[in-house]
């Protein structure tokens, strides 16, 4: 139970210094900026009390927000993610349910769960996220795309960490 | 209570979500300056939107008046015209005719000074002896009888309204041509008294009184407002209590007339009346 905390606690602060110091560099042609720092929402247990995940989802958006000096945006993209995220684990729970002792991991419930439920919660912040920034509709395309776009990037990242990183 | 709090407990996951979401939206707004001016936008256009339509409910409230008076304007426009029109064409006919071809002219004025609440009130207009202005011309505004001049320097002139103890008015009821003498009796600056309307004559509420005129001051046939009551005093005649067309609280611009050919009216009365 301590040691799940720690790698929690741990891989909170290894996102958002990847997310800040390495990802928000790297800006692919001006306008797709892909966030890898949502990984910590996708991969908490579980079993996670409903209202540690939107109060971690908050900290870890208001951190990233810290670093962008954009309070707020990060901050309500990922608390909306975080809010979904049970309703989409239940939808697209195995027939038996969760086995206990399993994360939400690529490794225990296959690529095409994994890409599903990755696909369906990056869009969901990105999409806040990126209104949020224009703050209107009157773009609404020309923002879509970027969301598509970046979410696309953000999936593909999300993806193969999967497979480099959380190979167990 | 404690079924609120049992409540809240039961939703705390979505209520934590919606006090989360607030507190971002607050961030966003208070420490983004773009999001900032977005939102302050939105609210203001909102508000400017909001103004507008019900500005615009008003005004098409008041759009019925506005074309009353315009209508009214434009048949007032319309006489001169057809007259001037007239004119021109006997002009052109090479045609003398010993006839004057007009009988009135009409002088713009504004008023300036204004009262409705003495006993003996009195207008004041922008222009005077200079404009062509005498005492005793007739004062009209878009929808009725205002009061006759009654001295004029050389930029400004007086005027008796209807609503001053000394006015006196030839008036006639339209439909029946009948006419008696419409004064003011102070009771308020809506309601002027018309007498000397024989027994016999049929009048109801509503029935429009106009000018008579007789008296080679007013034109004939100038608003002068509806009957509001009557009541059949001692006598042979009616006491009617007239609503004035004209609102005297309202009263901006008016027309002065003049009587190309009163003094020749005047002069011929004068004369018979030696007799």
């Amino acid at each position: 139970m301590i040691k799940l905390l720690v790698r929690n606690i741990i891989r909170f602060i290894v996102l958002v210094l990847v997310q800040v110091l390495i990802i928000n560099n790297i800006q692919i042609s001006g306008f797709i900026v892909p966030y890898f720092y949502i990984l910590f929402i996708l991969l908490m247990p579980f079993e996670t009390p409903r209202w540690v995940l939107l109060v971690s989802a908050f900290t870890l958006g208001l951190m990233v927000d810290l670093f962008a000096q954009t309070p707020g945006m990060h901050a309500a993209a990922s608390v909306f993610m975080a809010f979904l995220r049970p309703y989409i684990l239940e939808m697209s729970a195995p027939r038996d349910g969760y086995e206990a002792g399993t994360f939400p991991r690529l490794h225990y419930y296959g690529f095409q769960w994994f890409l599903q439920y990755t696909v369906i919660l990056v869009l969901a912040h990105h999409f806040i996220l990126f209104y949020i920034e224009v703050f209107r509709f009157s773009e609404f395309f020309s923002t879509f795309l970027r969301v598509l776009l970046s979410s696309l990037f953000s999936v593909i990242l999300i993806m193969l960490s999967q497979y480099f990183i959380y190979r167990k | 209570m404690r079924n609120l709090l049992r409540f809240i407990i039961r939703y705390h996951f979505f209520f934590l979500f919606i006090l989360l979401e607030t507190v971002s939206v607050i961030l966003i707004v208070q420490h983004n300056n773009y999001q900032r001016a977005q939102f302050i936008n939105f609210t203001k256009s909102f508000q400017g939107s909001f103004y507008e339509a019900f500005g615009g409910i008003r005004e098409y409230l008041s759009l019925r008046q506005t074309n009353r008076y315009l209508y009214m304007e434009n048949t007032l426009l319309r006489n001169r015209m057809d007259r001037l029109l007239r004119n021109r064409e006997i002009r052109q006919a090479g045609g003398y005719d010993s006839i004057p071809h007009r009988q009135f002219s009409y002088i713009p004025a504004r008023v300036i000074n204004n009262s409705v609440n003495k006993q003996f009130n009195f207008i004041t207009l922008n222009k005077g002896s200079h404009h062509g202005i005498e005492p005793e011309m007739a004062v009209i505004a878009p929808n009725g009888v205002v009061g006759v001049v009654y001295a004029t320097s050389g930029n400004y002139a007086t005027v008796i309204p209807m609503i001053n103890r000394n006015f006196r008015l030839s008036a006639k009821i339209l439909k029946n041509g009948y006419f008696g003498s419409l004064s003011w009796a102070g009771s308020g600056y809506q309601e002027a008294i018309l007498e000397e309307i024989p027994f016999h004559v049929e009048i109801q509420p509503g029935d429009t009184i106009v000018t008579s005129g007789y008296s080679a001051i007013f034109p004939e046939g100038i608003m002068v407002g509806t009957i509001h009551e009557f009541e059949a005093r001692e006598g042979n005649f009616y006491t009617i209590t007239v609503d004035i067309a004209v609102d005297y609280k309202n009263l901006l611009y008016v027309t002065v007339i003049r009587n190309l050919l009163r003094e020749e009216q005047r002069e011929l009365e004068r004369i018979s009346g030696n007799d």
